[in-house]
């Protein structure tokens, strides 16, 4: 399992990359794993307020749908469009072309509440058990 | 018992995760999901050739004269005038008129019958056999003794051919006895996913040598159930649980024309005096965003109108595509319907099955 060293995570899955104040959101390797083919990203709209842990984007794979989790609360300045027609970027590469949306962080403090990628191989390790 | 150690196994369980497949317990049994990826195992058997295990379902010998030993009585298809090694779908009925289970009929002699049954209901059907079935009827459940495994997909004929020697003259839903490696199985040009494809009946202790022969052909992939309701659900074919179940007739699940009228059967006359009440449907998204079972189904007035049963994101449409059923009352509210919840919906349009129109079923 590919885990991103510089990135945050939670334990829904989701990886976050945070510059300046606009912090990049997708999923993590094990979720994109677990989804199978993802065939519909529902993106969230542009300037939509979100508050951490706030449910903002739902992604369909052939047989279920699930939902994604804001990591930092904010304003989501842009989303990946090239989702729309081409959702498998999220399976094919889902640390770097298969991002999801940027977020204006209100609150760097909520970074906080989630794990580093050493926690978050520790979090994977426990759910195996 | 955990959930998990109460699952029935095939003899393929070993296989399937030594070939790292995702397993999933499904009517009762461990069986895998996928192997690689259902878009990849969907490409596969659309366009090449897959094999599945399908060893859970349940197949029962029956021994009599059609009409005499009560077998004809049991089923909403004609059986009496089947020619020999032909095959017949249809379904049986509690006395309601309800879907008991769906089912097909092998005439493997004059009076002997192999009946091939859901997986889930193998118990509940053995029973209604035994209960209906006249005295001088022979009835015996073979299901734990007969492995099935499917070969599906445009290359099949070419692949068993190097095996089973004529199988070339297999018509559509007819069968024959033939050996691979020299192992006796039965053999039906019969499947569940719209391809080309063969239904391969063998002793269940020879099934694994079967399963390893055939994947020694490099040109033969193993492919999930995951991969198997998406072929299902693009051709509209019926699952038990789904579209079919004790409290839906055949005639609303659109299975009109399996049924023999003119001859007497359980669940006739509830069957044929009661207005359908709802219809199947078949609908196409407007968008990659798919229908779910469980969802429901709006007109353009924001009216409930019925439910959907099953639905998948459909990789040969690269659409949402799904099955449903909706209350007659609404029956002329047009073809442009909703499916979702009250607070998010999305638009679909009614159409004729199957989703799936180019497949190699009869070539």
């Amino acid at each position: 399992m590919e885990i991103e060293d510089n990135y945050l995570y939670t334990k829904e899955h989701e990886w976050v990359s945070i510059e300046d104040n606009i912090a990049t959101v997708g999923i993590s390797d094990y979720a994109q794993e677990a989804l199978g083919d993802v065939t519909y990203v529902e993106l969230p709209a542009e300037e939509l307020e979100v508050d951490q842990f706030e449910q903002f984007v739902s992604v369909e794979s052939v047989k279920a749908a699930s939902d994604i989790y804001a990591p930092m609360g904010g304003k989501v300045v842009e989303v990946n469009r090239k989702l729309e027609d081409a959702p498998g970027l999220i399976n094919k590469d889902c640390y770097a072309k298969g991002w999801i949306a940027k977020i204006e962080v209100r609150d760097m403090d909520e970074s906080t509440n989630l794990m580093s990628a050493e926690e978050y191989r520790s979090y994977l390790e426990s759910l195996e058990t | 018992m955990s959930p998990e150690t109460s699952l029935h196994h095939t003899p393929l369980a070993d296989e399937h995760i030594a070939l790292g497949a995702k397993m999933v317990g499904f009517g009762g049994w461990a069986m895998p999901l996928q192997y690689e990826s259902i878009l990849a195992e969907w490409e596969y058997n659309r366009k090449t050739v897959s094999i599945f295990d399908c060893s859970h379902m349940g197949e029962f010998i029956i021994k009599g004269d059609a009409v005499n030993c009560g077998l004809d009585r049991i089923l909403i298809q004609s059986i009496a005038d089947m020619p020999l090694k032909t095959c017949r779908y249809g379904a049986m009925l509690n006395d309601s008129g309800g879907v008991i289970d769906d089912l097909i009929v092998y005439r493997k002699a004059l009076q002997e019958w192999m009946i091939v049954v859901n997986a889930a209901n193998i118990e509940k059907d053995a029973r209604h056999f035994r209960a209906s079935l006249n005295a001088n009827a022979h009835f015996e459940d073979i299901s734990f003794k007969t492995a099935k495994l499917d070969l599906q997909g445009p290359q099949s004929r070419d692949v068993l051919k190097t095996w089973a020697k004529g199988i070339d003259q297999l018509t559509y839903y007819t069968f024959d006895q033939f050996q691979i490696s020299g192992i006796p199985c039965l053999i039906s040009r019969t499947g569940y996913t719209g391809e080309l494809g063969f239904e391969i009946y063998c002793p269940w202790e020879k099934c694994k040598e079967i399963w390893k022969t055939i994947l020694n052909n490099a040109t033969v992939k193993p492919t999930g159930l995951g991969v198997r309701d998406v072929l299902r659900v693009e051709m509209c074919y019926s699952l038990y649980g789904h579209e079919l179940e004790e409290n839906i007739s055949p005639r609303q699940a659109g299975l009109d024309k399996f049924i023999d009228e003119q001859k007497d059967f359980i669940g006739r006359q509830a069957l044929l005096s009661r207005d359908p009440q709802r219809r199947i449907v078949f609908f196409v998204s407007t968008s990659r965003k798919s229908p779910r079972a469980g969802h429901k189904i709006f007109d353009g007035e924001d009216r409930e109108i019925g439910i959907v049963t099953s639905g998948t994101f459909s990789p040969a449409l690269q659409l949402g595509v799904g099955i449903g059923f909706i209350n007659d009352t609404f029956k002329d509210a047009g073809s442009k319907i909703f499916f979702g919840d009250e607070k998010n919906k999305v638009s679909a349009s009614l159409v004729k099955r199957p989703f799936y129109k180019n497949g190699s079923l009869k070539a």
